[in-house]
């Protein structure tokens, strides 16, 4: 069992605690806790080893931003953009997460246990987020690739302007983005959804789930589509 | 031609030119806007309005080729651990692998890097050709996000934050199909073949107490060794400028409205922003007034074309400048050699500005193979360091004429307006006279 090294932000800085794991990772410091977030920016950004990271309470902008490898998870609600850019890894948010939760992400999963605002998954080009509760409006804008899954409901303008990315929501979806429609969904999302909920540690039933993804209308000018914006 | 119209009694009209006739005819065929390269086209005032006053009996001039001018720039000593130290204040902007070609941008950073500059990536990520070429690499954190990845955010010099540029402001980045090929779309996470459009705006901040706290981030992931840019299309610049020193920025760029795009709508690129010659005194007030101006350094783009423009810009209050335009010039664009293959596109040498259509003959707006092959990046390479040398001996010519010993004791003193638009713009007088229009007070 690798030493666990504690970090209290209420005696050092974010900027030691990130000097600190951006440090080549051994065995000794594996495994970290943070305690007294309050709110901090950044914490814990920019990892690239396979540390484990808790942090002890709720956390400001870009928690986890640009993630490789590490495991973080933030006991408590998240800011902005938590796991914004991730590349792999694994970020669990206990609470909510506001706005702009995995953005621009590139793979990894990331986890919000309660509600995610706005803009989850915005730009998202890779990453598989599941969220246990509702996400707010225009989240999946201009989804790229990988996978969103919404427990709860999803807010206006779900997947505006999607490209590739796959949606599976359970609840009401307020109304569609540009270009976003429901899809059949048949046995290999049924299959995928039922791995996202597992590494998710929802238990939930992949049956109760509607497919979203694009309608591939947009991906090129046609005068004919000037209305649809 | 023209003269045969004139003697036949034909004139044609100023508000309906025959561009514009052409223009009106094309939209109602197609329904479609009018998307190109390059920048603005239109008249401007510009440096070509503002004249040296070489030393005479009250300066003293430097031997022209005896005496020292320095040249050097160093960028983001504000904040990083390691700022760039340049040997000329003339970069390269940013333009992407995807607009430009493997082998363009592999001449960039050859060019470059012989002249001792930096290059910039673009909205498709970091290239090896680009990297491994280029001495001192900017890398640009786009909206798109394309490509963006923390270990080249770890190998990159300094980083650009973009928030929009001077062909464009207020626009996002666009690619059309022909340019996504299999190796763009699997860098930019696209379908092979879809029209690119970016977003305008970054996906998860907005306003500048968010840049703040982005800067921030950027910095805690680079461990602040880098310097941050912060770049802005010419438009409030006063204000953009404050608001990108008071985010944390290391350099702030502002990009005029002749700056030069791949791919964007005809009607943006000559109906917003604001001229060149207009933003450098709005940015360099910003700075002085927060008392940073040197400490923050600022980058001028947008129709930087010669050394006389280099030295301008820098006595207006620049620390160095960045071209993209004229870099691909010198890299082979719209030469006269290409000039039957441009008219079998409905173009011609001087003129080609189609680089969103990917069949640039020169080999450098294009993703095609067989035509990308057609530009040797070190030949390339050696156009552009030669350029960038003359460009920086042109400028040491004009400041050696005004006695300075260096690029950047170049002042606003040095200058004078030949119009009264381009004296209120540069807020610089009015040739022959002490009147700066626009500045009350302002009399020199």
């Amino acid at each position: 069992m690798a030493a666990l090294t504690e970090v209290d932000l209420g005696a050092s800085s974010v900027r030691d605690l990130n000097q600190a794991l951006h440090a080549p990772a051994t065995e000794s410091a594996a495994s970290w806790r943070v305690l007294n977030p309050r709110g901090a920016h950044s914490v814990a950004c920019g990892l690239k080893d396979e540390v484990t990271v808790d942090v002890e309470g709720h956390v400001g902008y870009y928690c986890a931003g640009m993630n490789q490898r590490a495991t973080v998870t933030v006991h408590g609600n998240a800011g902005v953009g938590v796991a914004e850019n991730m590349m792999s890894g694994a970020v669990r948010v206990r609470g909510d997460a506001s706005q702009s939760a995995g953005a621009t992400a590139h793979g990894g999963l990331l986890v919000i246990e309660g509600n995610a605002a706005a803009r989850c998954g915005i730009s998202m080009k890779g990453v598989d987020i599941v969220v246990g509760g509702n996400v707010g409006h225009m989240s999946a804008f201009m989804g790229q690739a990988g996978r969103l899954v919404v427990c709860g409901d999803a807010g206006d303008a779900l997947g505006d302007s999607l490209y590739e990315a796959r949606l599976y929501v359970k609840g009401k979806v307020k109304s569609l983005g540009a270009d976003c429609v429901e899809k059949e969904m048949r046995d290999e999302h049924r299959v995928e959804l039922a791995e996202l909920l597992k590494a998710a540690e929802f238990d939930q039933d992949p049956a109760d789930f509607r497919r979203y993804g694009s309608a591939r209308r947009l991906y090129h000018f046609k005068v004919d589509n000037s209305t649809a914006y | 031609m023209d003269m045969d119209f004139a003697s036949r009694g034909l004139r044609e009209s100023a508000t309906f030119d025959r561009a514009t006739i052409h223009a009106i005819q094309r939209a109602a065929a197609t329904g479609v806007y009018d998307i190109r390269g390059w920048g603005a086209k239109r008249p401007l005032p510009h440096f070509d309005d503002l004249l040296f006053l070489g030393a005479s009996m009250s300066r003293y001039p430097l031997e022209g080729y005896r005496e020292r001018c320095d040249t050097d720039v160093v960028l983001g000593t504000r904040n990083a651990k390691y700022p760039l130290h340049l040997d000329i204040p003339v970069t390269i902007a940013g333009m992407s692998f995807g607009a430009l070609s493997a082998n363009a941008k592999e001449a960039l950073g050859r060019g470059a890097s012989a002249a001792g500059t930096s290059t910039t990536t673009g909205d498709g990520g970091m290239t090896p050709e680009e990297r491994g070429q280029s001495k001192h690499l900017v890398y640009q954190y786009l909206p798109s996000r394309y490509g963006m990845n923390p270990d080249d955010l770890r190998k990159a010099d300094a980083i650009e934050v973009v928030l929009g540029q001077g062909a464009k402001p207020g626009g996002g980045g666009m690619l059309l199909g022909q340019k996504i090929t299999d190796r763009v779309a699997g860098m930019r996470t696209l379908p092979v073949g879809v029209d690119q459009r970016s977003a305008c705006r970054h996906p998860d901040w907005t306003g500048p107490d968010d840049l703040t706290i982005k800067i921030g981030e950027l910095r805690e992931i680079t461990d602040w060794e880098k310097p941050i840019y912060v770049k802005v299309g010419a438009t409030r610049t006063y204000y953009d400028v404050k608001l990108a020193v008071q985010a944390g920025a290391d350099v702030v760029v502002v990009d005029g409205m002749q700056g030069g795009t791949a791919a964007t709508q005809e009607v943006f690129i000559e109906h917003v922003g604001i001229p060149t010659l207009a933003a450098i005194p709005q940015a360099v007030q910003a700075l002085r007034e927060l008392g940073v101006h040197r400490e923050v350094q600022l980058i001028v783009s947008g129709g930087i074309r010669t050394g006389a423009d280099v030295a301008k810009a820098i006595a207006l209050g620049a620390d160095a400048v960045a071209i993209g335009t004229a870099a691909l010039i010198a890299l082979g664009d719209n030469h006269p050699r290409h000039d039957a293959e441009y008219r079998q596109l409905g173009s011609a040498a001087g003129y080609f500005d189609d680089f969103q259509d990917g069949r640039d003959p020169a080999g450098i707006s294009t993703q095609d193979e067989e035509l990308a092959a057609r530009l040797d990046p070190v030949e390339g390479g050696r156009r552009l360091a030669n350029y960038l040398r003359v460009l920086t001996m042109e400028a040491q010519t004009l400041a050696r004429a005004c006695g300075k010993a260096h690029l950047h004791h170049l002042e606003p003193e040095d200058l004078v307006a030949l119009t009264i638009e381009s004296a209120a713009m540069a807020r610089v007088p009015l040739a022959g006279t002490d009147w700066i229009p626009g500045t009350p007070g302002a009399v020199r």
